[in-house]
């Protein structure tokens, strides 16, 4: 199956023929496959934001392509315009955002683009709420009387009515508290299995992107440093750390431990850290 | 983009002119301006020009920012020079239709205002280029000090000049965020009649004027907790004070004014 997004030598450079010509992105490639759950790291001004923003035509490239499903999203204008449904961007602190009277029109705002008919649009904006856990009467209050979660998951709601093939979220739950974090992404999961959607989330928190991701990008001065799954690129602990970038709270207790001398594997979730350790005491109290 | 915008973007330097006193600066632009109103000729304005360029070469500003930040005003430089080519009687007629003439003096005045104009900004351009927005401010206050002996807030006005300088790019940052988010919801700013394109603006109109109250509001707070208390007793951390190169500009700017005079006086 063909991926649903690709990008090949992806370079953009800011304010070209300025003083102030900035290199974002650097010869950039890479292919996401329908269904996967991407997580997105890199320290700030890597390029991240830059990237996204790539993904549904809000900035063209300055050179190299970005393929939807195997077509260059700046072919032509409508397709351009397609995609912006078709690969959802959710921008960072997204309750900003919010205009509208009611959460119920500010859901709507998407698929009120998008041309849809009122029935279609009422059982999207009714379906996006659910799966951000917005009650049926919070949908006629005004979004500005919400707290800072529920507004965030108002936003959120407002991208997901799009039904996009694509969802792609810049740091989803900085600046929330810890319940409010868990909520958001169990929303996005929900989403994920529901649709069968493919998820590009930039994360700050290693801890999630080790738990949730099925493959990590790494950027680090406009290119993309490495490209493989949490286990893959948790093994590069020292190079992360040289980056900038943090390590899952776990695989660097597991770091110290084999400093230490004891023989386990690094590992990067909770789970696996369990595994490893009855492993080991099993394996200490046979010999 | 919005970001390109340079208009009366401070742009760093260390060159004689960026350190002149603002308050000089400040005076000067009024002689400058007062005296491209006294030319009259071809002479006088050959002369502002040289000026002109000399302070460009001295500043190290490149050109081409220059005429970049003159690109958002194309629109009233062709406003003027179709008025004064259309609208400006004379003898020698050029061209004729539709009951309107262009005449030789038509074209010339359109020339000379346009000149007149695009001088007037590069000098105003000049002064924001070369000085920063809290020296620009500070200069204003301390030149405009002896109104607050009418109990004008001279302090005050003069921070709300501050602050508003301050935060025109978070603003022009803020207003690019908000649109790209909307776009990526689909809306659409391009295309349409203009009810609809004004209608387009209401979700980005709505969330950036919320976030200005927001960011109003934090300032204002942060200021008290640092107990701002107004201008009333409060000391400054740069002292403005008058070098030897700011009476050389005073000297320049009287000769400046003193010789446009002189040479209007012979018509000139």
């Amino acid at each position: 199956m063909a991926p649903i997004l690709e990008v090949k030598n992806l370079t953009h450079i800011y304010s070209i023929g300025t003083p102030f010509e900035h290199v974002a992105l650097k010869d950039i490639s890479f292919t996401v496959e329908k269904g996967e759950f991407i997580g997105i790291i890199g320290h700030t001004g890597s390029g991240k934001s830059t990237l996204m923003q790539h993904l549904n035509g809000l900035i063209k490239p300055t050179e190299g392509t970005v393929l939807l499903d195997g077509k260059d999203i700046w072919a032509d204008k409508k397709f351009t315009r397609q995609c912006r449904f078709r690969v959802g961007l959710v921008f960072q602190y997204p309750e900003y955002q919010l205009f509208e009277e009611t959460v119920y029109k500010d859901i709507a705002f998407g698929p009120k683009n998008m041309g849809l008919k009122p029935e279609e649009i009422d059982r999207r904006v009714r379906e996006a709420a659910g799966f951000v856990g917005l009650t049926e009467e919070q949908l006629n209050v005004s979004p500005f009387d919400l707290s800072g979660g529920q507004k965030r998951r108002v936003a959120i709601a407002g991208v997901i009515a799009m039904e996009p093939e694509v969802l792609i979220l810049d740091e989803p739950t900085a600046g929330l508290d810890p319940d409010g974090r868990e909520d958001i992404l169990q929303n996005i999961q929900n989403y994920r299995k529901a649709k069968n959607a493919t998820i590009m989330m930039v994360s700050h928190s290693m801890n999630d992107v080790a738990k949730l991701t099925d493959r990590l990008f790494v950027l680090c001065d406009a290119q993309l440093a490495m490209n493989g799954t949490p286990g893959e690129v948790f093994a590069h602990a020292q190079q992360l750390v040289e980056m900038g970038l943090d390590i899952p709270e776990v695989t660097r207790v597991f770091l110290k431990l084999r400093a230490l001398g004891l023989d386990v594997d690094p590992v990067y979730s909770l789970e696996q850290a369990v595994d490893a350790l009855t492993a080991c005491k099993g394996g200490s109290a046979d010999a | 983009m919005l970001k390109d915008i340079t208009l009366g973007q401070y742009f760093p330097g260390n060159s004689v002119i960026h350190r002149l006193d603002p308050r000089t600066k400040l005076l000067f632009l009024v002689v400058y301006i007062a005296a491209l109103f006294v030319a009259l000729s071809w002479i006088s304005y050959g002369v502002m020009l040289a000026f002109l360029i000399f302070v460009i070469a001295v500043s190290k500003i490149p050109v081409k920012s220059i005429l970049r930040g003159m690109k958002p005003l194309v629109f009233i430089l062709a406003f003027t020079a179709i008025l004064n080519i259309f609208f400006t009687g004379g003898e020698t007629v050029l061209v004729e239709f539709w009951g309107l003439s262009i005449t030789k003096e038509g074209i010339i005045r359109a020339v000379f205002m346009i000149s007149r104009i695009m001088m007037l900004i590069t000098g105003t351009f000049l002064l924001t280029y070369t000085t920063s927005p809290i020296a620009l401010t500070d200069g204003l206050e301390s030149l405009l000090s002896p109104l607050k002996k009418i109990h004008l807030p001279v302090h005050e006005l003069s921070m709300m000049m501050c602050i508003a300088l301050r935060f025109i790019p978070t603003l022009i940052e803020e207003t690019d965020k908000i649109m790209s988010a909307q776009k990526a919801r689909g809306a659409d700013f391009e295309t349409g009649n203009i009810f609809k394109r004004v209608r387009a603006l209401v979700p980005i109109l709505v969330p950036l004027f919320i976030s200005a109250f927001r960011r109003a509001d934090e300032l204002a707070t942060a200021m008290e907790c640092r107990c701002y208390q107004g201008g009333k007793g409060r000391t400054k951390m740069k002292l403005l004070r008058y070098h030897r190169s700011d009476l050389l500009a005073f000297f320049v700017a009287a000769v400046l004014l003193a010789g446009m005079i002189v040479l209007r006086h012979f018509g000139l």
